[in-house]
């Protein structure tokens, strides 16, 4: 494979490290121009890392690169700039309060000839709205504010940027993670346009539906080597998980079957500003239900209400038949609700904090001695069995959260809702980022609460999940649930047009 | 125990090395150079009276850092105790002097009236959603100032009752009362930040507010009692001084908050909230302390040494940020 014909990047034998941490132990890697070349490995294989050394942000301790069969120094984001490569990150690099055309060009405006002469506006904007016209974009949103557009609509403008930039290689490092279903569709229409165009794509995703419907080639990682490089699509997504993982997983979704008890949650009625309709619905004990919707349907929206982390108009919550009166998320967590959210590391975590602090947080009441100040040894050991539990990796209390891998982080975040004894689980897109087998084991976590008597809610995007996870599936679309499916009724086709407003 | 301790042992790979400690201790070490520095320099540097003396000296900017501490661990900062301070010792002297009541009537005023203007930060804050506690603080600092300029006129006030003055200007032995009253106040808050609920929870909240909201905590709970915490540092902060010069002035005080800012700055503390320590804090104060009395020692102009401080704060957080770049990339 070395210095392949016709290849537009090969990366030879490429090792790093930091201090006495092997992250990459001699990786090969090619990417032909028009292909989009899937990278896969779970959270610490080394994709990141890789992506790194290409885009200029870290050196390679060892190794080659040749572009367009040159070799080539990357030693900056500049020189990766100039050989034409972008990338568009998981957080986006804009500017909410620049327009978007002002965004485009941020650092490479558009002036006169003059060393003083001023930016040309005029230029700018028209230049942009071409090239947002290229990407199916009314060109119209060249003038707003970027801050106004949705995330789907504002990475499209990074893809723009880095269409301006004259990009051979585009980088994109989980694009589809928070978008929303026609967001995605949009996306791939756009890495179709993009292929066309003889423009390479380095995908990085841990959805495998998404890389086998738009995937060209996928090149696996694990412990810092290339374990093979494949054709996508006379492959099996299994046999990709094999090599991820280094053996075989027994099932994706270990999905357990419990008999359905009594009732323990119920909403009632509940009305958030911006709902179209009051949302009702129970769920009974042994039964994980799940929400299904498209990004906006209303969701989050509803979990925050319950949690009382948001103002609800109006509703009624009964925990165990109780009626609860929550106002704030000190009185959801009395009432024995959890909310495990979306965000971990805005909303979740304490990410300069040590393990045991994040776990304990929320019940800080149970670890006091009657003196009423805090018993750290309890804390310690308190966290240390929830660590240990849980097998959160590496089982070190005192490292600070920021630390963990994605997948682990998670875990911390489900510990400290464990350690409130709680009653009833809202898992708000709750495997999101986190790679296959830390998925499971948020899964077997699932099966294990729902043993115990507990209630699981699984707010999620990812449909296989639903259907693989769930017992029953609501659909909300625009602030109203649109659906109610016990799984086996449920069909991605279903979830779909209930999500999209058809009626029932 | 014994078995935690193992555990933790086993899984920690990473080395505890001298670096390890010279990051961790790096405002001490830093102390202690400076002072080795100084001892050479000049004789008259390491000797008991001269140390009481910097003792005495640091008490009043100890006070008030160990105050605005708080306000930084959230991510905040109060830049209105300086004018708390004043404040508080002009309405304790018109109390306690021109009216003639009981000292400690004067005292409890004093402390009254800085958690009051605390407090008023703290509702500010929380209950107005000012966006930002400079915002708030900063018009605190200003109608507290006013205030204290407006009650007498702009006089001072002069001749407190010795039992006011008792913490600024008493001994036991060779040591301070103020300086006792500061070892105290920080071991106080030492087990308040690292041994009560309340204290986690300001850690909590510097680290990531909407973790801390959705974890139920009452941030803005938590809030106003820092900033009132802060506001009685402050006013304590004025007694002490008050005993000091056996007077109270309107413009006393003034611009002390940022003294009281570049210690727990030097200590350690994040300005994004979070992190830092009661005993970080104490180093930063005694840092400049020490700076001051040393420079006053080699004969350096006022201007200078407020221009060496400048460097200190510069070079201080520069170290941090060093630090903090390669526990990232590590």
């Amino acid at each position: 494979m070395a210095s392949a014909e016709g290849s537009l990047l090969v990366m030879k034998g490429i090792k790093k490290s930091f201090s006495n941490n092997h992250v990459l132990k001699g990786i090969d890697f090619e990417v032909k121009p028009g292909e989009v070349h899937v990278l896969l490995g779970e959270n610490g294989a080394g994709k990141s890392t890789l992506i790194k050394i290409l885009t200029g942000a870290y050196q390679k301790d060892e190794g080659e690169i040749y572009w367009e069969g040159q070799p080539v120094q990357i030693s900056s984001p500049l020189d990766a700039m100039q050989l034409g490569i972008a990338t568009i990150y998981q957080e986006l690099n804009v500017i909410p309060e620049l327009k978007v055309y002002e965004n485009i060009f941020l650092g490479r405006e558009i002036k006169g000839n003059g060393k003083f002469s001023f930016i040309n506006h005029k230029q700018m904007k028209e230049s942009a709205k071409q090239f947002l016209q290229m990407l199916g974009q009314d060109p119209a949103i060249a003038e707003q504010p970027l801050g106004y557009l949705g995330i789907g609509q504002q990475q499209l403008v990074e893809i723009a940027k880095a269409l301006t930039l004259d990009a051979k290689l585009i980088i994109m490092d989980e694009p589809t993670a928070s978008l929303s279903q026609s967001e995605v569709e949009q996306l791939y229409k756009t890495v179709e346009q993009l292929k066309e165009k003889g423009i390479a794509i380095i995908f990085i995703s841990h959805r495998l539906e998404e890389i086998k419907r738009i995937g060209d080639r996928i090149t696996i990682l694990r412990d810092g080597f290339k374990i093979d490089t494949l054709p996508v699509k006379t492959t099996s997504t299994d046999h990709w998980i094999e090599l991820m993982v280094g053996r075989t997983l027994e099932e994706k979704y270990p999905k357990q079957t419990f008999t359905l008890g009594e009732e323990g949650f119920r909403v009632e009625d509940l009305k958030v500003s911006g709902f179209k309709e009051p949302v009702s619905f129970s769920i009974r004990r042994g039964e994980i239900v799940g929400i299904s919707g498209l990004v906006g349907a209303g969701r989050t929206e509803l979990a925050r209400a319950i949690f009382g982390a948001d103002k609800k108009e109006k509703g009624k919550i009964y925990v165990d038949g109780k009626l609860v009166d929550i106002k704030s998320p000190r009185d959801a967590i009395s009432a024995g609700i959890a909310f495990i959210t979306e965000d971990r590391k805005s909303e979740g975590l304490l990410l300069d904090q040590p393990l045991y602090m994040n776990i304990v947080l929320a019940n800080m009441d149970n670890f006091r001695k009657k003196s009423k100040l805090i018993d750290l040894k309890k804390i310690k050991q308190g966290a240390m069995d929830y660590v240990k539990e849980l097998k959160i990796r590496p089982g070190n209390i005192e490292l600070n959260a920021r630390k963990l891998s994605g997948g682990n982080q998670q875990k911390v975040v489900i510990a400290k809702w464990l350690c409130t004894k709680a009653k009833v689980f809202i898992f708000d897109e709750p495997t999101r980022g986190i790679d296959v087998g830390a998925k499971v084991e948020v899964y077997r976590l699932m099966n294990q609460l729902v043993e115990n008597g507990a209630i699981v809610l699984m707010i999620s995007s990812d449909l296989p999940e639903i259907l693989g996870m769930c017992d029953r599936v609501l659909v909300m679309s625009e602030g109203k649930i649109t659906a109610d499916f016990p799984i086996n009724e449920a069909s991605q086709e279903k979830i779909m047009k209930a999500a999209t407003g058809g009626s029932n | 125990m014994r078995e935690l301790a193992v555990n933790s042992s086993e899984t920690n790979v990473e080395k505890k090395s001298v670096k390890h400690y010279l990051s961790k201790f790096g405002a001490l070490i830093g102390l202690i150079i400076l002072c080795t520095v100084l001892t050479i320099l000049s004789d008259k540097f390491l000797t008991i009276n001269n140390i009481m003396n910097i003792a005495r000296q640091s008490s009043i900017n100890a006070l008030l850092a160990l105050g605005m501490l708080l306000p930084i661990l959230t991510a905040g900062i109060d830049l209105s105790v300086g004018s708390i301070l004043a404040i508080s010792i002009m309405l304790m002297g018109i109390v306690s002097v021109n009216m003639g009541m009981h000292p400690i009537l004067g005292i409890l005023v004093c402390l009254l009236v800085g958690c009051f203007f605390g407090w008023l930060n703290g509702i500010l804050l929380t209950k107005l959603k000012l966006p930002h506690p400079f915002i708030s603080t900063l018009g605190t600092m200003n109608i507290a100032r006013g205030l204290a300029l407006i009650v007498t006129a702009a006089a001072p006030i002069a001749g407190f009752p010795y039992l006011i003055q008792f913490l600024g200007r008493e001994f036991v032995g060779p040591i301070p009362v103020s300086f006792l009253l500061v070892i105290v106040m920080y071991i106080i808050f030492h087990i308040f930040l690292t041994r009560t609920k309340t204290g986690r929870y300001i850690y909590a909240i510097g680290g990531n507010k909407e973790a801390a909201h959705l974890s139920g905590i009452n941030v803005d709970r938590v809030l106003v009692i820092v900033y009132t915490i802060s506001g009685f540092m402050a006013s304590l902060a004025g007694l002490v001084m008050v005993g000091r010069v056996n007077s109270a002035f309107p413009l006393a005080g003034l611009s002390y908050e940022l003294d009281a800012i570049a210690a727990v700055i030097i200590g350690g503390a994040s300005f994004f909230g979070g992190v830092g320590t009661v005993w970080g804090t104490l180093i930063g104060a005694l840092i400049i302390a020490v700076l001051r009395n040393g420079l006053n020692l080699l004969n350096v102009s006022a201007d200078f040494q407020m221009a060496v401080i400048g460097f200190v704060i510069i070079a201080a957080v520069y170290v941090d940020v060093i630090r903090q770049r390669k526990s990232k990339k590590d």
